[in-house]
């Protein structure tokens, strides 16, 4: 197996830049770069030579050993100073050591799913990373199923398979001293599912309309320069579709295609304290639009910006042909093009904020054991065929299977062997 | 053509059905037992079936094993388990007397023409050129076969624990066999550690019954054998009582002289079925567990009390005992003991049993990690039909998951190895609502048939139901009914729908056979039985075809072999984990591979391009 590299962050300048190394002679480069091999998973500081001895750069160095690491390979990431020369020495270093190559695209997820190292729906991940054509998809799979959907469908899961041992114990163990009713808690559990699957259901006709376009606010003091970066943008933008005054006067909305991607821009009432009650209710508007929007960026001519603005946002400075600091200018167009990729790349990872059924088989599925769990339901309440309840809990896990691994009998019995004292 | 000789080694219930399943296919039997008398013997708890294990018993009998026919010789209470549930997952259970049960089975093993019963200590195998040939007696005389089949039951390593002390040996009474054990751990195969408890045997005029409540059979008992008509031995009760504070103090306060958990024993104990000091120990907040108490015959005058089984001392067994509502001042006929024993992880078997370490020896029951007189029998069947079939070079004799129980378990052992001993459960069965015990017969006779493993009684009886269901179902099929005919009949339906026909309107919820006769009175010209026969059919009716549906998946899965030198080490794609797992494994086809703990869809694909890409011709140079 190959030794792959590549830069884990986005390209250009940064503050920080990450090369991750995964593979057999992981440790052995970084060994050669740094002369040791730091202790495994802990952030420590070395500095990088090269061949000659000469410094390449000072940073943080991590090594995850084969087993612990995001590819189940030895990892070693080195966290180097956002550089460009920098990252292409380094990189050309690497490149220049024994068994190693560049990664190709998404190789490090590939071989993380290799080696089982991702607990994730296994093959709508493999399917979806092989069919994906463009990173979109690709980063959609990864993180809808990496997460959200998975520890949903984790919860799911063991609901179902709690009420599955729940009527298991009255069928296969109906002989012993086991409760004989059931329904009532199995109810509870399937409703329980039934609810949360109808709500994704529900949502997906709401994340098939937020494929039609993500909201980004840009929020900031008065006179931030927000109006101007909004026109700035939408000059540039040959793909400008529409500019539509708002329902007040106070939010903007500019559609852009950012890279193919449908961006809404909402340019809203500046930030302030105030009297003047409809420049409140148009601040609180604007408040409100930018909390339910994808991303918030926040502009600022001083570098001050308001508490609000949180981890997830971005923050920028701008009339930089002013100050001369650096950041956005809507005069010179200085950093709007970089503004632009980091707002594309930062939508492109978001999980999109309403559901978790992003593709149609995810809905499909989430329908499936709907349905099965409806059946589920009228069984329990015809009783005197508990057999069928169970059938159709299965059935209903089954179709749950392409959300996730599969339920077997051994959940079954371990949920069953750990509650109740089986054995007369 | 020269006969061919299959020698089976052990006369409890997987050596009995195995032997009996060979003589029926025509092959010359060697039964050699340590122990005559012993043959049939249940050295567990005195009852055949149950849940699961109903269904095993229906299956052996579907294919003319001796079981089911034994047993309702020798049944003295008949329970069908989960009555007020449906057929699918229904479980005929009966209480034996031990003695009519032993006696049953010795007769039939005798009354069968070519098996020879040698009474002998098997002290090793003859082996040549790598595949099992016979077996050498400890007296040193030898006995060549085309194939061995061992069913020797807890015969591995087994300790037997009363409270601290141990002693070697299998199940009380009987003699270990050291030596050829020896030979199956020079095979060097994975094996594992097990144990099993009994409780001690009350003496049954000891007992108070008249403090206790009865459990009677059912008034309309259901017959473990597709051939009996109705119990052949008097028909008595069981009783039932509880375990109180005070028998769990007792436990409590000697616990530290269980051999369980005074760390003589580290076997795994099935979870199913532990002992008094386990579900004490793990279940301290419940204050009472139930007992049943099981005559272990009409005369024999012992009770198996269900429910208690120790590693105690003798002496605090007595104390725990005397302090049971109605078990005041009975009396111990045989203490209760723990029984430790190595199993060969079943993973080491081919599809068909055998071990493929050692072609020509199959291994079945209790030695491959399972429990239960059921589970052996049908092992024991299973692994001398494809003994049979090997040694004749006939196809193997393989039943699906989709088609019985029996390939249930096969599959799961196989696959999945064991980590308790393993005992059937009707969850196991994905196709439970088609794998019933009333059709047993209907999926396996005709296959079994068809290789000449069923005689003709029951062949000319099975044919005879047949017909019987065939025309019952075509009247069913033929008969139109009116909707607003049907609803007057008081039918669940609506008076307006469409005219369905007589089966349809069965497989309507809640609609029973004799619902139908007044609208179709051909119906009452049949018997009981087929009524009842298609009236468990259209119950399900309406699940039926997607289970078809999926079996067809599953089975396309089967057919689909991994080459057996498939080397899993050099896949692309597979986790180290899983490349052992299936190197260790080898499973024999996709299906089985699936089956295996921690696979995933994705190195499922990876084997499947593997197996595809064997299959492209070389290119030429």
């Amino acid at each position: 197996m190959d030794t792959i590299f590549a830069q884990a962050t986005a390209p250009g300048r940064a503050g920080v830049a990450v090369i991750r190394v995964s593979g057999p002679e992981a440790t052995r480069a970084c060994r050669d770069l740094c002369g040791d091999l730091p202790q495994s998973h802990l952030a420590s500081l070395r500095t990088l030579r090269d061949v000659d001895g000469s410094v390449l750069d000072r940073g943080v160095v991590v090594y995850f050993p084969a087993g612990r690491s995001f590819t189940g390979e030895d990892v070693v990431e080195f966290q180097l100073h956002g550089s460009i020369a920098v990252v292409n020495a380094v990189n050309a270093r690497l490149a220049a050591m024994e068994g190693t190559r560049p990664a190709l695209p998404g190789e490090f997820t590939r071989r993380a799913l290799d080696n089982d190292r991702m607990t994730l729906p296994e093959v709508e991940a493999l399917a979806d990373l092989i069919d994906s054509e463009t990173e979109l998809q690709r980063r959609q799979a990864q993180h809808v199923m990496g997460g959200a959907l998975e520890s949903a469908a984790l919860r799911w899961r063991s609901a179902l398979v709690e009420a599955g041992a729940l009527v298991a114990v009255t069928i296969d163990f109906a002989d012993e001293e086991v409760p004989v009713d059931v329904s009532p808690q199995v109810r509870d559990l399937l409703t329980g599912v039934l609810r949360d699957l109808k709500a994704e259901i529900d949502g997906f006709g709401a994340v098939e309309r937020l494929r039609g376009g993500y909201e980004v606010a840009i929020l900031g003091a008065p006179n931030a320069g927000k109006s101007s970066l909004l026109n700035a943008i939408a000059r540039r933008q040959v793909a400008l579709t529409s500019e539509i005054a708002g329902t007040t006067r106070d939010v903007i909305e500019v559609r852009v295609d950012l890279g193919g991607l449908p961006v809404t821009l909402l340019d809203t009432a500046g930030l302030r304290e105030t009297e003047d009650r409809i420049e409140r209710a148009g601040i609180e508007l604007a408040r409100a639009r930018a909390r339910s929007a994808d991303l918030r960026v926040f502009l600022s001519d001083d570098g001050i910006f308001p508490s609000e603005a949180g981890e997830d946002d971005l923050l920028l400075r701008s009339k930089s042909d002013l100050h001369g600091a650096r950041g956005i200018s809507a005069t010179t167009g200085e950093g709007i093009e970089e503004l632009l990729e980091t707002i594309r790349a930062r939508l492109v990872s978001l999980l999109p904020g309403v559901g978790l059924a992003i593709r149609e088989r995810h809905r499909d599925a989430m329908a499936g054991a709907a349905t099965e769990l409806h059946m589920a339901l009228n069984a329990i309440d015809s009783a005197d065929h508990t057999e069928l309840v169970s059938h159709h809990i299965s059935l209903a896990c089954r179709a749950l299977d392409e959300l996730m691994g599969r339920v077997d009998v051994e959940d079954l019995l371990d949920t069953i062997f750990s509650s109740f004292c089986i054995g007369k | 053509m020269k006969q061919s000789h299959i020698i089976v080694v052990g006369g409890g219930h997987g050596g009995v059905e195995a032997a009996a399943a060979a003589a029926r296919m025509g092959v010359q039997v060697s039964l050699v037992t340590l122990d005559i008398d012993g043959i049939g013997a249940m050295s567990c708890n005195p009852a055949i079936g149950g849940l699961g294990k109903g269904h095993l018993v229906r299956e052996v009998d579907a294919l003319d094993g001796i079981m089911g026919i034994a047993a309702d010789g020798a049944g003295i209470q008949y329970r069908l388990l989960n009555r007020r549930k449906g057929p699918a997952v229904q479980g005929p259970r009966a209480q034996m007397d031990r003695q009519l049960y032993r006696t049953a089975v010795q007769n039939a093993v005798r009354g069968m023409a070519g098996i020879d019963v040698i009474e002998g200590e098997v002290a090793d195998l003859l082996v040549g050129n790598g595949a099992a040939r016979g077996v050498i007696l400890a007296d040193g005389s030898e006995i060549p076969a085309d194939a061995v089949i061992l069913t020797t039951g807890t015969f591995l390593n087994g300790v037997i624990h009363i409270g601290l002390e141990r002693k070697a040996g299998g199940r009380m009474g009987s003699r270990a066999s050291v030596a050829l054990a020896q030979r199956l751990y020079d095979l060097d195969l994975p094996m594992g550690r097990l144990k099993t408890g009994t409780p001690p045997r009350l003496a049954s005029d000891s007992i108070d019954w008249s403090r206790l409540e009865e459990q009677p059979g059912d008034d309309v008992p259901v017959m473990l054998s597709f051939l009996s008509r109705e119990p052949v031995a008097r028909q008595v009760s069981c009783a039932i009582t509880h375990t109180n504070e005070g028998t769990h103090d007792i436990v409590r306060r000697h616990l530290h002289e269980s051999a369980m958990y005074g760390g003589q024993i580290d076997g795994k104990g099935p979870r199913y079925c532990p002992s008094i000091e386990d579900k004490i120990a793990r279940f301290a907040d419940k204050t009472s567990h139930q007992i049943f108490l099981e005559p272990e015959g009409l005369n024999c005058g012992t009770v198996y009390p269900n429910g208690i089984s120790t590693s105690l001392p003798e002496a605090v067994q007595l104390e725990y005992v005397h302090s049971i509502e109605g078990l005041e001042a009975a009396r111990i006929v045989q203490p209760g003991y723990a029984i430790e024993y190595d199993y060969v992880d079943p993973r080491a078997l081919d599809r068909g049993l055998q071990v493929r370490a050692l072609p020509g020896l199959w291994l079945a029951g209790q030695i491959n990690g399972t429990t239960g007189y059921e589970e052996a029998a049908a092992q024991g069947l299973y692994a001398a039909v494809n003994a049979v079939n090997a040694v004749r070079w006939d196809d193997p004799f393989h039943l699906s998951r989709t088609e019985s129980y029996i390939g249930v378990m096969i599959d799961d052992l196989i696959t999945r190895g064991v980590t308790e001993p393993y005992r059937m459960f009707t969850s196991r069965a994905e196709f439970r609502l088609s794998l019933r015990a009333d059709n047993a017969d209907q999926r396996l006779t005709p296959k079994g048939c068809r290789i000449g493993l069923v005689g003709q009684h029951r062949a000319e009886a099975f044919d005879e139901k047949c017909r019987r269901l065939e025309a019952i179902r075509s009247v069913l099929h033929g008969a139109r009914i009116g909707a607003a005919k049907a609803h007057e009949a008081g039918l669940p339906v609506s008076e307006s729908g469409p005219a369905r026909s007589a089966m349809d309107l069965l497989a309507v919820a809640n609609v029973g056979i004799d619902d139908l006769d007044a609208l179709v009175p051909e119906l009452c010209g049949f018997d009981d039985e087929t009524r009842a026969q298609v009236g468990r059919e259209a119950i399900y009716a309406n699940y039926l075809d997607r289970q078809e549906t999926e079996a067809a998946h599953l089975r396309r899965d089967e057919a689909t072999v991994i080459p057996a030198d498939l080397d899993y080490a050099m896949l692309r794609g597979l986790s180290h984990e899983l490349s052992e797992k299936l190197t260790a494994t080898r499973p024999d086809t996709i299906a089985a591979a699936a089956r295996i703990e921690g696979m995933t869809p994705a190195a499922l694909n990876v084997i499947l391009l593997a197996i595809r890409a064997g299959r492209r011709p070389a290119r030429s140079a």
